[in-house]
């Protein structure tokens, strides 16, 4: 399996090797996540049985599912100690500008989803460009680039459409090939399980594969736990660097492609759901991520993203105020901080010789 | 002889030097911090240089491995005169330096530090992977080489004791086929054991036939592992010796002052002409 960070402990590894595969399964960053999603899954599953029909389910993986594609692309950036706020800005953007193409320009439905996903693209190059040029703290950077995108695009809306609302878009040639392709549907039962959560498991996929098998991922990993060494020897740090905002970029173009193409509409200064760029770099952290660079995975924040989902659909068929749900969040950052925090020292902490 | 003679070692068995310094400045603002300093570092041979805090040792080793440009004069790789613009090129040519940060990413596993940068594959584009089981054996032989047998390559970096990760480093120096291999030691003192993994790395990789340098101000370590030692004081050079011309002792009072080192050098070539040749 590939989702394995390094055991713990003495370098001539010398533990029966019952102890030596405990510890490595606790070296797995998505522990915790998965430990949460156990949890989480059977006290719904008590308190709200319908979380386990076809129609919940189905809920539960579309929402993770557009999480998830978000949050394995911003947990990658994390591995290599950046982060990005404007995930969700660069989503509500890029559909305003499609349908802006389809719907006043006149374009069809391919080329504008080229187009904006080139603005997106361009969008994550001006990000990557300026973090790895200026030094400046990626954070800063990205919030800058969110609030830039988030005035541009409802002010543009409105000027250039009269109102920060596109839609009536479903008549476009080439619309229902986009619809198969990014939100095509299985019904099962009541449930309408979409094409996004093929999506989903194709990019976690992809993300574990890269990471951990390829030359790019180990130059991921480097960038995050040791920028100057890698420097040092010769790893490609700004390319990687810039490579994986215009990755975060995609997902975000991705992102905002699902609902628009489910709605046929696309409200400016809206989110993609509830999202804002936070709530990726939230999950990510849930799966397991380090804030400061070096450790993670793809599967933890897929995880990650399926824990969000469950407790936020177990708490609405629940019944219960759907406020609860922050606090709920809340609690599992505050618990998936702590277990991170514990792994770091473990593997940080350096045995006396 | 003056402080900024050239220092010329004849090259042992009339081999080529690896590396050679002719005259090299380094000037920070007004201030040299190197002053025409030459020196020649022979393969098979440890050269150990010496001086206090501030006397150019680190711009010397900055200037070896092509993160520090030169004013005046020339620097010789296998006798041919060349001009680095980064530390990659240096290490393009052979010379692999140990940094006293060691270059080492403490969260990845130890094959992963040992290959960064320059990881095998196999397979085409799209599918070129890592070749994951001929990394881990790689390192393994590698690290046994340097004198830690034994080792599980799926360790984090983080679990390597202070002086195995610099033989971490000189295992990847002399894996990657590099002909020069500077040291910049730590200026923390490190315990026995550790200095002794160190210094069984140093010496396999002069037992590959490497020109090492070793940055060091503790001169009865010195002593023990060089062969010839390179005395910096003030960004001149102070004195270069062998072996066979000084004792530990000696070397520790030539340590205690630039200018004190001055006269005793001075003394020294009077006493053995020979040496102002080197």
């Amino acid at each position: 399996m590939s989702d394995r960070l390094p055991a713990f402990g003495s370098a001539r590894a010398a533990a029966p090797s019952g102890r030596r595969s405990l510890a490595r399964s606790l070296a797995r960053p998505s522990l915790p996540a998965v430990v949460g999603l156990v949890v989480v899954v059977a006290f719904f599953a008590l308190r709200a049985p319908d979380l386990l029909s076809p129609f919940g389910l189905a809920t539960v993986l579309d929402t993770a599912a557009v999480l998830g594609v978000g949050a394995v692309a911003v947990a990658l950036l994390l591995i290599a100690g950046q982060f990005d706020l404007s995930v969700g800005v660069v989503a509500v953007s890029s559909s305003l500008l499609t349908a802006l193409l389809i719907g006043y320009a006149g374009w069809s439905t391919w080329p504008a989803l080229l187009v904006s996903l080139l603005a997106a693209l361009a969008v994550g190059v001006v990000n990557g460009v300026l973090v790895v040029n200026t030094g400046l703290p990626s954070f800063l950077v990205t919030l800058a680039t969110f609030l830039i995108l988030q005035g541009t695009s409802q002010a543009g809306a409105q000027a250039v459409a009269g109102s920060t609302r596109v839609s009536g878009l479903d008549q476009t040639p080439g619309w229902s090939s986009a619809s198969a392709l990014f939100d095509g549907a299985l019904e099962v039962g009541n449930g309408r399980f979409t094409v996004s959560i093929l999506w989903w498991l194709a990019l976690t996929a992809l993300a574990t594969w890269g990471l951990w098998r390829t030359r790019f991922g180990n130059a991921v990993f480097a960038c995050g736990g040791a920028r100057q060494a890698a420097r040092e020897l010769g790893v490609p740090v700004r390319r990687t660097t810039v490579a994986l905002f215009c990755l975060t970029a995609a997902a975000g173009w991705l992102l905002g492609t699902f609902t628009l193409v489910r709605l046929g509409s696309v409200q400016a200064g809206g989110t993609v759901g509830i999202l804002s760029g936070i709530d990726f770099i939230v999950i990510a952290v849930i799966g397991g991520c380090l804030l400061t660079g070096g450790y993670g995975s793809a599967i933890g924040a897929a995880i990650g993203a399926l824990l969000y989902a469950v407790a936020r659909q177990g708490i609405t068929l629940a019944g219960w105020d759907t406020r609860w749900f922050q606090a709920l969040l809340g609690v599992l950052l505050l618990v998936a901080l702590l277990a991170n925090g514990e792994v770091r020292r473990r593997l940080k902490s350096r045995p006396r010789s | 002889m003056s402080t900024s003679t050239t220092v010329d070692g004849a090259p042992a068995g009339g081999t080529t030097p690896v590396l050679e310094l002719r005259g090299i400045t380094v000037r920070h603002g007004n201030v040299p911090a190197l002053n025409r300093v030459s020196a020649v570092l022979p393969p098979g041979r440890i050269t150990c240089v010496l001086g206090e805090n501030g006397s150019g040792k680190s711009t010397l080793v900055s200037v070896l491995s092509g993160l520090q440009r030169y004013d005046e004069g020339e620097l010789l790789v296998d006798g041919v005169p060349m001009r680095f613009r980064s530390a990659r090129q240096a290490r393009d040519v052979g010379i692999a330096t140990v940094w006293q940060d060691l270059a080492v990413a403490p969260l990845l596993s130890i094959w992963r530090n040992f290959f960064l940068g320059v990881e095998p594959t196999r397979g085409v584009w799209p599918l070129r992977r890592l070749d994951i089981d001929g990394a881990r054996e790689t390192t393994v032989r590698a690290m046994a080489r340097v004198g830690i047998p034994g080792l599980d390559p799926d360790q984090p970096a983080s679990a390597l004791q202070a002086g195995e990760r610099q033989s971490l480093a000189v295992a990847r120096a002399l894996h990657f086929g590099a002909r020069a291999l500077i040291i910049d030691e730590p200026v923390t003192p490190m315990t026995v054991a550790r200095q002794t993994l160190f210094g069984q790395a140093i010496l396999a990789a002069r037992a590959q036939g490497l020109a090492v340098v070793v940055v060091t101000n503790n001169p009865r370590y010195a002593h023990l592992i060089g062969d010839r030692f390179l005395l910096l004081a003030h960004g001149q050079v102070a004195g270069s010796l062998t072996r066979e011309d000084v004792d530990a002792d000696d070397l520790t009072a030539l340590m205690a002052g630039g200018e004190q080192l001055t006269t005793l050098t001075d003394a020294l070539t009077e006493l053995h002409p020979e040496l102002g040749d080197r």
